[in-house]
């Protein structure tokens, strides 16, 4: 065969680039696995959508109390989110996530140095009205918001809860329920550390 | 009792596999056929086993036992039976066992009809279908068992998914397996190959009808799951570049290719080695796809679990297995020595060029699927890749392809003739241009992308029809000389043209029903009429209905043409309320040029109705030129040539001493 | 047969829109198709895989609307896009943007198809082309196996 007399020193060396480029698809599978593998160790939820809005300031917004309770608790603007360290909540009475992270919120509101205020997002305001009296108010001041508040900012599903620093920027995005291990090791600590 | 029945052969089965994958390879490698004869009877034994779990989950499917765990999360007794068997595979548990089961019967096929391969060749292909079983056996075991018990038992299940309780869908999967798991056979060659040392001109005889019946599959459960999106989702979309559509569509690609360079190997004893290495990727892109749809890493429509120990399970699967072959690649694939060569402007030539376009496209959707997560991975941020990522790389890939398409099969083998090729082809080039110009006549938008893709179909299916008018002859020779001719000649030749002709339909119809949908969205009150694509469409109100376990709202449309009556529209809003979940049945009628889609929404307060209607030129195309590729593939299959072991005819005693030729 | 009606009604009542709403197509046509066109570029975020112009979830109908009414306002298509970008990142682009960290996900087709495309050419042109070496010609006996050979497998000249 013709190919056995290619026995020279540049089959030799191109021998050796063929050779390489064999274990060339190992490598890449190698790599690729690799990374895949640390993804999903790291426990990352491959759905949470990290925000765009981090270490920005609060979006321009003005939202008019809950209706009926215009006297009993304001609404809410950007303007009043300077001033303290806020955190913003976006509930709903028809959201059952937001019910169960309720209690976390609840505790936030007891704390020093905090405001907790609200963004009722799409409700009907008898059934917010209700379900605040019944599971309790943690809220300085609740906008009523029918779409438009959400879109400015970036939230996506229900609940989310945003921690604002006192210059009124965005510091922190938690999407889905606040637990309390999430209240206990990441927002508190957050917190604590924008009230300096 | 029955579950347990089950449970039990699910286990001997993996006791089967594990003597399967192990026993035959050891003899192979000492030369010992005791052991290599027991991968035949250890394969055999592993399908049936398979086949008896399988039997039993369906049986606890068809007669309800809501004590079986998997039955009571996706089943009801409410639910007609087709849909309580479809069910099966309807859920991440039982679509492993069908994947075994697939497995599993392709294994024992290969027993049953391998006897005409080498002894060891044969006993090492089985034995690396063995371990592909194992590994998923024990998945199954070990963390998706579909017999695990529910005590105590629920009065009722929770149902199916309403969108899965579908002609269309229930038969999506088993098409798909039977495809992608078919893969595994290739595999299987490749890495027997490589333990042998060496790939003869002959294993890609003995490849190339096992990828191909997979192949066809694979385009039947593509079409299917494509077909079943366009008339569920309601809006006439039929593909989304979704993550999991890719994993289905990737060994597609793949595979094409790998049935394409084993014609080389066959011919020429060349590109072997290149050959054995994509018969290892078309298998891993089955599994990768496997790995997507069940680990959770990519959000998608068809998730099933999104357990991360599973995914981290299958992962694990994935880098033993790929990884362990690629390895295997790497050490032995520098011995196979080609032992032919070819111009580069030859069939041989074409059919490279073919391998380049179709693998360079199958890693342009690898990497458009798998960025986002390896970008997120990295700390990257998150992004999308959608269609419009893959409209703009895969397209352009593709089109050079097709035209080389119709080019290739003029070329001579060995050494080709361009110029002459393309001189045959003339007709297929006024066919072009031809339709070109039709195209832009009839569009008012004058979408020049648009005729361009019509053209590139027409130029295929015309040169297609040129190859084959030339074969025979045709025109040069007297009629009953061209119809002796078309007799005579291999079923594969006439699998190749209907195949390719087959894929330019598809181009038809995808370009037709992208670029030229029509639609009107409006609300309708009873007795109203709009006009669409020249079709009018008069609304006759909405009447309420029941099924088996839903409640329906019916909406009826009379569809007239110039004052001829045409067709009734009957769309529909089913209510399932046991998931309570809604779904469209849209109404389509098809003119098998175009289709008539017709969906309604809401009630608005003042008793009209929201209602979409689209006109869908060609969209029929797309599913009939992909069940004419299946065609395609099945008669070359049925071609004597492509059967392992092709009968020997007896010979004369004067020819003993010469060397026997293999079939 | 009238308690599956009143589910029914109850249900489809509350159920969510589909696509694009009658109610939610501009007057301008000009503006609808830009907004149509905007909406097929913007990814749904809580559905799997889809534009906000297929889907049918509440976020995606609020984008939609949203997308209206700034073009309404006479907003440019990309300042439409930037806004929403603005807010919920690149994510929302279902072509992803030309940035450094997307350089290999735009260039790398090209760039595979030039390499594999080099390999080719480097592979096709190591193998010589193969001048024919005379063969010796047939004896009669050989010529005689052949011939039976031939007629054997059915092939006729």
């Amino acid at each position: 065969m013709s190919d056995m007399s290619d026995m020279t020193e540049s089959a030799t060396t191109r021998g050796r680039t063929q050779h390489l480029l064999y274990i060339l698809p190992v490598l890449v599978f190698g790599a690729l696995a690799a990374v895949i593998a640390y993804f999903m160790l790291s426990g990352r939820d491959p759905r949470l959508l990290p925000s765009a809005l981090i270490d920005q300031p609060a979006p321009e917004f003005k939202l008019p109390p809950i209706e009926g309770w215009e006297g009993r608790k304001p609404g809410l603007a950007t303007g009043d989110l300077r001033g303290a360290v806020t955190v913003v909540n976006f509930f709903a009475s028809w959201c059952v996530p937001c019910l169960a992270e309720h209690p976390q919120i609840m505790a936030l509101s007891k704390m020093e140095g905090v405001r907790v205020v609200g963004i009722n997002h799409k409700d009907r305001p008898a059934a917010a009205k209700d379900w605040l009296t019944r599971h309790g108010d943690p809220y300085a001041r609740i906008g009523a918001d029918s779409g438009r508040a959400a879109i400015e900012w970036g939230v996506y599903g229900m609940p989310e809860t945003f921690i604002l620093d006192k210059t009124g920027r965005i510091r922190f995005k938690h999407v889905g329920v606040v637990r309390r291990e999430t209240l206990k090791e990441t927002i508190l600590p957050i917190i604590r550390k924008l009230r300096k | 009792m029955i579950a347990e029945v089950g449970h039990f052969a699910l286990i001997l089965a993996a006791l089967m596999a594990l003597v399967q994958g192990t026993l035959p390879l050891v003899g192979a490698a000492r030369g010992e056929a005791p052991l290599m004869a027991l991968a035949k009877p250890a394969a055999q034994a592993q399908f049936l086993l398979i086949a008896v779990a399988f039997g039993a989950l369906t049986y606890a499917y068809v007669v309800s036992d809501f004590s079986i765990a998997n039955v009571a999360q996706n089943s009801h007794s409410a639910k007609p039976l087709l849909y309580k068997i479809t069910g099966v595979w309807g859920n991440h548990e039982g679509s492993m066992l069908l994947w075994v089961l697939i497995l599993a019967l392709f294994g024992a096929a290969l027993a049953s009809f391998g006897r005409n391969l080498p002894p060891s060749l044969h006993a090492r292909a089985l034995g690396v279908q063995g371990l592909i079983g194992i590994a998923f056996l024990a998945f199954l075991l070990f963390s998706s068992n579909p017999f695990e018990r529910l005590v105590p038992a629920p009065p009722d299940g929770s149902g199916l998914n309403p969108l899965l309780q579908d002609p269309g869908l229930a038969f999506h999967p088993p098409f798909l397996y039977l495809g992608y798991v078919g893969f595994s056979m290739a595999f299987s060659f490749a890495i027997a190959a490589l333990l042998e040392g060496r790939v003869d001109p002959a294993w890609a005889r003995w490849v190339r009808p096992w990828t191909l019946a997979a192949w066809s599959c694979l385009t039947v459960g593509i079409a299917l799951g494509s077909w079943w999106a366009y008339y569920e989702l309601g809006w006439g979309g039929w593909w989304f570049w979704d993550p999991v559509e890719n994993a289905s569509f990737m060994p597609w690609i793949a595979g094409a290719a790998l049935l394409h360079s084993a014609i080389v190997v066959e011919k020429r004893g060349t590109l072997k080695s290149w050959t054995v290495l994509l018969a290892i990727i078309v298998f891993s892109l089955s599994l990768v796809g496997t790995f997507l749809v069940r680990s959770g890493v990519l959000t998608s429509v068809h998730a099933f679990a999104t357990d991360p120990a599973r995914g981290l399970f299958i992962l694990g699967i994935l880098v033993l297995t790929i990884g362990g072959s690629l390895t295997l690649y790497a050490w032995r694939a520098p011995q196979l020595r080609a032992t032919g060569t070819f111009r580069p402007v030859s069939r041989e030539g074409a059919l490279v060029l073919n391998n380049l376009l179709l693998t360079v496209a199958a890693a342009t959707v690898f990497i458009g699927t798998l960025y986002p997560l390896v970008l997120d991975a990295v700390g990257g941020g998150k992004i999308s890749v959608g269609a419009p990522y893959f409209n703009a790389t895969f397209i352009p890939i593709m089109t050079p392809l097709v035209i080389a398409m119709a080019i290739g099969p003029m070329l001579a083998w060995k050494r080709g003739d361009l110029w002459a090729a393309l001189g045959r082809l003339k007709l297929a080039l006024a066919a072009a241009v031809g339709v070109v110009a039709l195209s832009l006549w009839l569009d008012g938008t004058r979408d020049l992308l648009a005729a361009m893709g019509m053209a590139l179909a027409a130029w295929l299916f015309a040169g297609v029809a040129l190859e084959l008018a030339g074969r025979i002859k045709l025109g040069r020779a007297p009629i009953a000389d061209s119809l002796r001719r078309a007799a005579g000649l291999p079923r594969a030749a006439y699998g190749m043209t209907v195949a390719h002709m087959g894929f330019a339909v598809v181009i038809a119809g995808v370009t037709a029903s992208s670029a030229w949908q029509t639609e009107s969205i409006r609300i309708m009150k009873p007795g109203e009429m709009t006009t669409l694509a020249g079709y009018d469409f008069r609304f006759l109100g909405v009447k309420a209905g029941r099924g088996p376990n839903y409640a329906s709202q019916f909406g009826s449309f009379a569809v007239s043409r110039g004052g001829r009556p045409v067709a009734t529209l009957v769309a529909e809003k089913r209510f399932y309320p046991v998931q309570r979940r809604q779904t469209t049945e849209a109404a389509i009628h098809t003119t098998w040029l175009s289709d008539l889609y017709a969906v309604i929404g809401e009630a608005d307060k003042s008793g009209g109705w929201s209602v979409r209607l689209y006109h869908n030129p060609l969209v029929p195309w797309i599913w009939i030129g992909a069940i004419i590729m299946f065609a395609g593939g099945t008669i070359s299959l049925s071609d004597r040539r492509h059967r392992v072991g092709a009968p020997r005819r007896a010979r004369p005693a004067a020819l003993a001493g010469s060397a026997p030729a293999k079939a | 047969m009238r308690l599956l009606a009143a589910i029914l009604a109850l249900a489809l009542s509350a159920a969510a829109a589909q696509a694009v709403e009658p109610n939610e197509i501009l007057k301008d046509p000009a503006l609808e198709q830009r907004a149509r066109a905007i909406s097929k570029k913007l990814r749904c975020l809580v559905c799997q895989n889809q534009s906000i112009d297929d889907s049918d979830a509440g976020l995606a109908r609020d984008l939609r609307v949203l997308v209206r009414e700034r073009l309404s306002a006479g907003d440019s298509d990309e300042a439409v896009v930037r806004f929403v970008v603005a807010r919920y990142g690149d994510f929302v682009l279902l072509r992803p943007p030309v940035t450094p960290a997307t350089y290999a996900l735009w260039f790398g087709p090209l760039l595979l198809l030039l390499l594999a495309g080099i390999g080719v050419v480097v592979f096709l042109k190591r193998r010589r082309p193969e001048a024919a070496p005379a063969a010796a010609p047939l004896d009669a006996d050989e010529k005689k196996r052949l011939t039976a050979l031939l007629a054997d497998d059915g092939l006729s000249r």
